[in-house]
């Protein structure tokens, strides 16, 4: 879908929960607001596919106001740089427009990039059709058939059950739910829950889904079995250990926040997320953060987080101070959230010394361990260096060794040569010229 | 609290400090290596590992060739993971202009016994078929090669360590005393002599020595095995080498043995931050496009810069300080000290043993520059 | 948008529905590997939002493209194997 415009009072960065809620409470200011997204339709990762689905009745909301406001959509769009502070460079990459390149100004900018999940190295995990739970979710929403297909969904996360429900209802034959969180913790995230009445309606809408899935705590993959692709999963629970044999195994840990491109811009981190102050604030005055990217704390979080940086992007900040009390009740959920589902100790030790940890450069444990710190084994193994530049093996390097991931560097995701000619060309013209209606 | 003596104490872990290590542990002496960092940090790092030699002068020459021998013999020796590639270098003309230039190249090399060949518009396609059609002509110098310059700088530490050198990492020199170093730990380390190899933080540990940080860009593709078999370059690179103008950039692309092409090249002074310039980005990228027309469908994964550690007369600095009893300098050799690291080791463990040089070392010498600098 | 979309897998004619990804129209062939990784081990999609890069395949020639997050389009032209030492057309 083209834009009408490159101009924006307000530009927001992503199209999920938290995105939309922050185009939609930006455009009641009358602002002018654009939203990008690399998916060709609005929801981000746990909304997609919601558009025109009544599904999930927030969303159906959300969805709902989103049309009804006049906000620019680019859809199937990357932020690839910035030329300076107010002046994006974003690509296409729909199809039909491929490496096409235009330049988005701003006032204000809400980074909304949410998070992706973390992937932990083990035997076999690079095998053909193990993938992210998440993973496993998008693919299947987007023309994946899955119907009869055995899964095993592991890692970690409330997602493994939203993922497990969501396979099910197409048909999925989800043999188990392997949750590595012990069994106490389980119980009182649960517990939590039921103080929540929505929280616990959807809860009990996924339990019902699963109905007759083993969901088993204190469990994980210790290796995936196969030739040239995924045969069985060996996993352990306890003192047990057996072979589930499966056509997907859908594995992820948890999730990490996508910072790079507020980190590009220069916004100043805290323990791996954006900081923020309550307005949702970054380090850089015109540049506000919301959802995932600030804190792991569901959706409902986003959500709110969403609102209050669209409120205060657009001066509209007696509705944001109104929203910023009701986030000390969601910022508990996200510490339940951070303590239920801590990753153990355990995780640490499933790679062995020949198991990949970077796949884009087939770098393996033994390689990287004896460096003393990230860079050090990008610089002589090529850990990291690879197209997806750090972002699968830098987060399972933080946990394996203790590294801290650094240095984020133009083009944010892969471009054309030429997309990166024709944006560095633009730094030094008034502003590029590429959308005929903005002439 | 002091440290172990040594003989020789080197300062900074790039290429050419370790290649530096390995020589003097090679020949017996007693080595320690300061490091702030990373081994293969700094330039070592961020530039393309191309081994070439250069005509640009005698003296340049001299120091190229004198090194990629050197290398010619050491290759055999080298990890995989140096990715050691003898995939020579086309130098390209750009126009009917500079195929006299071209010519002349090629009289200086063979003259010199290196090995040199003049394609044709026709033979320059074949070479590499992405070139654009319709360039002059090219010089093929086939014994030039490329490496993965930080590998290269960890397996001369690991050659200096097998020798019993001993590796100081991290640790910063904050002060130079005539019998040693002070640390930031605010340990010392006594050694009978010192060799500044610290790149572009040399000027730091030694003011009054002009070493300038030359800013250069560089950008990396996915893999596309075949795409450029050559190191290729313009032949106006080395009128950007050496331009006295502050900003130039010059087509020269490098075909890693992973399929991915390393592109750059461009020059600014007077540029302390690392961030990208896209003004000078922008007119790298059009400079490259003008030889390759189709490079502009290929997937560029990262854009990064570095700094050159640049002297005014354009050759490095190589020999005893003057002015002092015990300070040698092994820096300031702006895009070639991949190249001439292992040129540079000799001469300065020939001098440090007061031994007579493969090739004449004044050219090179610290003294040609500055007399006793020393306050 | 028609319903049914007629495109290209490897030389071989496939029908997917509207909304359907490159990466899936791949996978629905019964395919697992999408690519060869740089020592050549065979390859699948791994986290389906477009960072991984691990569903690269040349999308109308152009290689290198992140399949999951490309639509298919009629016509559409897919190859997978994106081998290391395959080289690109002239």
């Amino acid at each position: 879908m083209a834009s009408r415009s490159a101009n924006f009072d307000i530009l927001v960065v992503g199209a999920g929960p938290a995105g939309i809620a922050a185009a939609c409470c930006a455009s009641e200011s009358g602002a002018r607001v654009g939203i990008l997204d690399n998916n060709p339709r609005a929801g981000g990762q746990i909304w997609r596919g919601h558009q025109h689905s009544d599904a999930n009745p927030d969303a159906r909301k959300w969805f709902d106001k989103f049309a009804a406001a006049k906000i620019d959509f680019l859809s199937s769009s990357e932020v690839i740089d910035q030329l300076e502070n107010g002046r994006l460079i974003v690509q296409s990459i729909d199809a039909q427009s491929i490496d096409e390149v235009r330049e988005l100004t701003y006032k204000n900018l809400i980074v909304c990039t949410g998070a992706r999940e973390l992937f932990l190295p083990f035997p076999g995990w690079t095998l053909p059709n193990v993938m992210g739970a998440g993973g496993l979710q998008a693919l299947v929403k987007s023309g994946l058939p899955i119907s009869g297909k055995k899964v095993v969904v592991a890692g970690s996360g409330p997602l493994l059950l939203a993922v497990a429900a969501h396979l099910r209802e197409h048909g999925a034959d989800v043999r188990l739910i392997a949750e590595q969180a012990p069994w106490h913790r389980l119980v009182r995230f649960g517990m939590s829950l039921a103080f929540e009445k929505t929280k616990l309606a959807q809860a009990f809408a996924i339990k019902r889904q699963l109905s007759g899935v083993p969901y088993k705590t204190n469990c994980w993959p210790l290796c995936v079995n196969g030739d040239d692709k995924l045969e069985s999963v060996t996993l352990r629970a306890g003192d047990r250990t057996w072979q589930e044999s499966c056509d997907y195994l859908a594995c992820g840990f948890h999730l990490v926040p996508n910072t790079e491109l507020a980190a590009l811009l220069g916004c100043e981190l805290r323990a791996g997320f954006i900081r923020i102050d309550e307005n949702q604030r970054t380090s850089i005055a015109n540049v506000f953060a919301a959802g995932e990217l600030t804190s792991i704390g569901g959706v409902d979080l986003s959500i709110l987080e969403g609102q209050i940086a669209g409120y205060a992007a657009s001066g509209q900040a007696a509705s944001a101070a109104q929203l910023v009390p009701q986030k000390r009740r969601l910022d508990r959920f996200a510490a339940l959230l951070r303590e239920t589902f801590a990753l153990r100790d355990e995780l640490r030790s499933l790679a062995d010394a020949e198991t990949i940890v970077c796949r884009c450069e087939d770098v393996t444990l033994s390689r990287i361990r004896h460096h003393s710190s990230w860079r050090a084994s990008k610089l002589h193994t090529r850990c990291g260096m690879g197209a997806c530049q750090g972002r699968i093996c830098g987060p399972a390097t933080e946990f394996l060794l203790g590294w801290k991931v650094d240095s984020i560097r133009p083009p944010i995701f892969a471009a054309s040569l030429q997309s990166l000619a024709v944006a560095a060309a633009a730094h030094t013209q008034e502003h590029l010229m590429l959308n005929e209606e903005s002439r | 609290m002091k440290l172990p003596v040594y003989d020789v104490l080197i300062i900074g872990a790039g290429i050419v400090g370790a290649a530096c290590a390995a020589a003097c542990a090679a020949e017996g002496l007693s080595v320690g290596i300061v490091e702030a960092e990373i081994i293969g940090g700094g330039a070592t790092a961020a530039g393309m590992g191309h081994l070439v030699v250069m005509d640009d002068s005698e003296a340049q020459f001299a120091l190229t060739r004198y090194s990629q021998t050197l290398w010619q013999h050491l290759s055999l020796e080298l990890p995989p993971d140096v990715e050691y590639e003898g995939c020579g270098t086309i130098w390209v003309a750009a126009d009917a202009g500079e195929m006299r230039a071209v010519t002349e190249k090629k009289q200086f090399y063979e003259s010199r016994g290196v090995p040199a060949e003049i394609l044709d518009s026709h033979a320059l396609q074949e070479a590499e078929p992405n070139l654009r059609i319709g360039l002059p002509c090219g010089l093929l110098v086939p014994e030039d090669a490329v490496i993965y310059a930080p590998c290269a700088a960890r397996f001369f530490v690991e050659k200096a360590q097998s020798r019993g050198a001993q590796l100081h990492l991290p640790r910063v020199v904050t002060e130079i005393a005539p019998d040693g170093v002070r640390l930031n730990d605010g340990t010392s380390i006594v050694a009978q002599s010192i060799v500044i190899a610290a790149g572009t933080w040399s000027a730091k540990l030694l003011p009054g020595i002009d070493v300038r940080k030359r800013k250069g860009h560089l950008v990396i593709t996915d893999r596309y095995t075949g795409f450029v078999r050559h190191q290729l370059v313009e032949l106006g690179y080395l009128k950007s080498a050496h331009s006295l103008t502050s900003e130039s950039v010059a087509f020269n692309i490098q075909p890693r043995k992973t399929g991915q092409m390393l592109l750059g090249s461009s020059r600014q002074f007077d540029k302390d931050s690392t961030a990208v310039d896209h003004a000078i980005l922008s007119r790298m990228l059009a400079r490259a496009e003008e030889f390759i027309p189709d490079l502009g469908h290929l997937s560029a994964i990262r854009t990064w810069t570095g700094f050159r550690a640049a002297t005014p007369d354009k050759l490095p600095l190589i020999g005893p300080m003057p002015g002092y009893e015990n300070l040698f300098l092994a820096t300031g050799h702006e895009g070639l000290g991949i190249t001439t690291s292992l040129g540079t080791a000799r001469l300065l463990v020939d001098q440090l043993l007061q031994r007579t040089p493969e090739i004449p070392a004044a050219p090179y010498l610290p003294g040609r520059v500055y007399e006793n600098v020393h306050a | 948008m028609p319903d049914a979309i007629s495109i290209t897998v490897n030389g071989a004619s496939v029908t997917v529905p509207s909304g359907t990804t490159a990466l899936a129209a791949i996978l629905s062939t019964g395919a697992s590997t999408v690519r060869r990784s740089v020592s050549g081990a065979p390859r699948g999609p791994l986290c389906g939002m477009g960072i991984c890069f691990e569903c690269r395949a040349t999308v109308n020639r152009r290689r290198h493209s992140r399949t999951c997050e490309i639509l298919c389009a009629p016509g559409m032209d897919i190859r997978t194997g994106d081998c290391v030492r395959e080289r690109v057309d002239g």
